[in-house]
């Protein structure tokens, strides 16, 4: 028997590849923004597992360091590092700001850490961990740095040392490396002319000033000028223990807010990026009925464009599955092309996002299967003005 | 007139056919008779409106009469208490389609279009072509075999149409007006055709039109008045 639909496409063939590529491209827009969605979780997930860390210890209330806020004093992992069941403890900061790379600027999150200690960057691709104390830097590779590169940040330059991956922000921001005793001064710090306009108000409130008190102006200022704050302390447990156990532990006994793996994962995909998903669900939805409406209305013109036809092959004594056979084929053939199309484009343009975007294989099998139905449920509306036509229409007649 | 010594192939008593109900009804056929014989080719004429289009529908189990009977080959087809449940399958298999247009598919090429009705009664693709093949030369076509519908000249589509027809190799052949988009010669050509198909198959042709050219040479023809067909001897002339 003759391929009716394969023949119909052939006959037709730039038209409905036309149409095939404006259907692929709005399941590659579709793929992408799972992706994208992927992308945040996975990225978010990456930023946990990059820290290989079993608690994150925060101030009282807060979500922090990545969700909210957060500041500690940095000798609050002294009354840590004590408890049982705690292996190591390392101090860290962050903050997202744009640093000055060959006269750009470029967002990224500072990571202030410890050498040694948790919150040190994993997985290095290229150079040499930090091992000065002050102005080296590790930078994921998304920051588009090269080893050797100079950054400025605020009034100080720094060298990149080397170069790690997969580190970015909750925000998808890339993550650049550096001492704690940096970042602390990079968060703090003011530029001169307020540290001068400081110091004279300083110097000028009597209160600071007294005689009989020698050094009290000066104890004043080591203070105000200096920064003994990080945003959270980071804990490995000993192997064996109880992230949970030792997290409650901590809860209880030392005022501050302790959050395991699984909370922190919880607070991140589930409170962090929760908008962003149901915007991009939202997206999704839109995309799905648009797709739906086109595929349907594409299918309902080519199948009325040949209506006589069908008129006819009914006429002439063809079965109407031969006729729903035709029209389901077009549409699911154009289904099909359209997800090679689809997936094509997403693959390519993928990797071009600013931020990380995960095109898994099981949102590509998903995305086939729908578009599969989708196809199917919008040819019912042509199967059905198909069925509809009487054979009488071919001998001047309806 | 009708040699009545033979079983026609075509035969229709009472043919009523009523459209709506009520006051509002209108009866487009009021009890046609007409019988055709196996190698006769039958003029059917009548002015627009008359119900020819509607006999041709009832003929080609396309709609149902409201009241009759129609024998084809012998077999009732439909009657007052009993009709034919599948429709398609009698259509594709006993009867003819000639269109005044050709609508052959045009995504198909000469010889699927013939094959295609084969196929569609289930005879296998290497038969089916064989036959669509045989046909086109026999209508002289089968050097445009292979041909796109949209290359065909008028006249090589109506003759694939007639081809198309005659696949299945039907006892009974409607045309409805197969020469309206013909000059006159070649009208008379398509005609001659048909004679000479009818009687190779022994095949019962029905054929409408209007057309002054060819209506002199049915032998035998039904003129539709006011619902009612009219049989009328034809003057037969020749081809030429």
């Amino acid at each position: 028997m003759i391929n009716l639909a394969y023949r119909d496409i052939a006959n037709g063939f730039g038209r409905y590849m036309l149409t095939s590529l404006g259907l692929g491209l709005l399941i590659g827009v579709t793929l992408t923004m799972a992706g994208v969605y992927r992308g945040m979780v996975d990225d978010a997930r990456a930023l946990i597992n990059g820290s290989a860390t079993d608690i994150w210890v925060v101030q009282r209330h807060t979500l922090g360091p990545y969700a909210e806020s957060s500041t500690l004093h940095d000798d609050a992992w002294r009354g840590i590092v004590g408890l049982p069941g705690v292996a190591e403890t390392g101090n860290v900061a962050y903050l997202t700001m744009q640093v000055k790379h060959r006269e750009k600027d470029v967002r990224v999150m500072i990571a202030g850490f410890e050498s040694g200690k948790p919150g040190e960057p994993m997985r290095l691709v290229a150079g040499r961990p930090v091992t000065r104390s002050h102005y080296e830097a590790v930078a994921d590779v998304k920051t588009g740095f090269q080893v050797g590169d100079r950054v400025r940040i605020r009034r100080h330059e720094y060298t990149v040392v080397g170069l790690t991956s997969r580190m970015v922000s909750s925000g998808g921001d890339p993550m650049l490396f550096i001492t704690l005793k940096d970042a602390q001064e990079v968060q703090f710090l003011k530029d001169n002319d307020a540290i001068v306009g400081d110091r004279e108000r300083l110097a000028a409130n009597p209160q600071f000033n007294r005689p009989g008190v020698p050094g009290l102006l000066s104890a004043v200022e080591a203070d105000r000028f200096s920064n003994h704050n990080v945003n959270a302390i980071l804990v490995r447990v000993a192997s064996g223990t109880d992230a949970r156990l030792v997290a409650d532990t901590i809860l209880r006994w030392k005022h501050l807010q302790a959050y395991t793996r699984t909370d922190m994962e919880q607070i991140l995909v589930a409170k962090l990026i929760a908008t962003s998903a149901k915007q991009i669900g939202l997206f999704l939805v839109i995309l799905t009925v648009v797709s739906t409406a086109i595929v349907a209305l594409t299918v309902y013109t080519m199948t009325m464009s040949k209506i006589k036809e069908i008129a006819v092959l009914k006429l002439i004594g063809a079965k109407n599955r031969v006729i729903v056979a035709m029209i389901l084929q077009q549409a699911l053939g154009l289904g099909v092309i359209g997800f090679v199309i689809g997936k094509t484009v997403a693959t390519f343009w993928a990797p071009i996002f600013p931020k990380y975007v995960l095109l898994e294989m099981s949102d590509a099998g998903r995305a086939f299967v729908i578009t599969m139905v989708i196809c199917t449920l919008a040819s019912i509306l042509a199967i059905r003005a198909a069925l509809k036509v009487s054979p009488a229409t071919a001998i001047g007649g309806g | 007139m009708a040699d009545h010594a033979k079983k026609p192939a075509i035969k229709l008593e009472g043919l009523v056919k009523r459209y709506g109900s009520g006051s509002s009804a209108v009866e487009a056929l009021k009890g046609v008779d007409m019988e055709v014989y196996p190698g006769e080719v039958v003029g059917l004429l009548g002015p627009s409106g008359s119900g020819k289009t509607t006999l041709l529908q009832c003929l080609g189990a396309v709609i149902d009469p409201t009241a009759g009977r129609i024998t084809l080959g012998g077999d009732v087809t439909f009657d007052d208490e009993w009709k034919i449940s599948d429709l398609r399958e009698l259509r594709r298999d006993r009867i003819g389609f000639i269109f005044q247009a050709p609508y052959l598919i045009p995504f198909l090429d000469a010889t699927e279009n013939v094959s295609l009705l084969p196929m569609l009664a289930g005879k296998p693709n290497s038969e089916a072509t064989a036959r669509a093949m045989d046909l086109l030369k026999v209508l002289d076509v089968a050097h445009r075999a292979g041909a796109r519908i949209s290359e065909l000249s008028g006249g090589e589509a109506q003759r694939v149409a007639i081809a198309r027809a005659l696949a299945n190799n039907p006892p009974i052949i409607l045309a409805d007006e197969p020469t309206a988009p013909l000059d006159s010669q070649r009208s008379l050509t398509v005609m001659r055709m048909l004679n000479e198909l009818a009687a190779q198959y022994r095949t019962a042709i029905i054929v409408v039109t209007h057309d002054d050219n060819i209506i002199p040479t049915f032998k035998r023809l039904y003129r539709i008045r006011e619902g009612k067909a009219h049989e009328e001897a034809g003057e037969g002339r020749p081809f030429s």
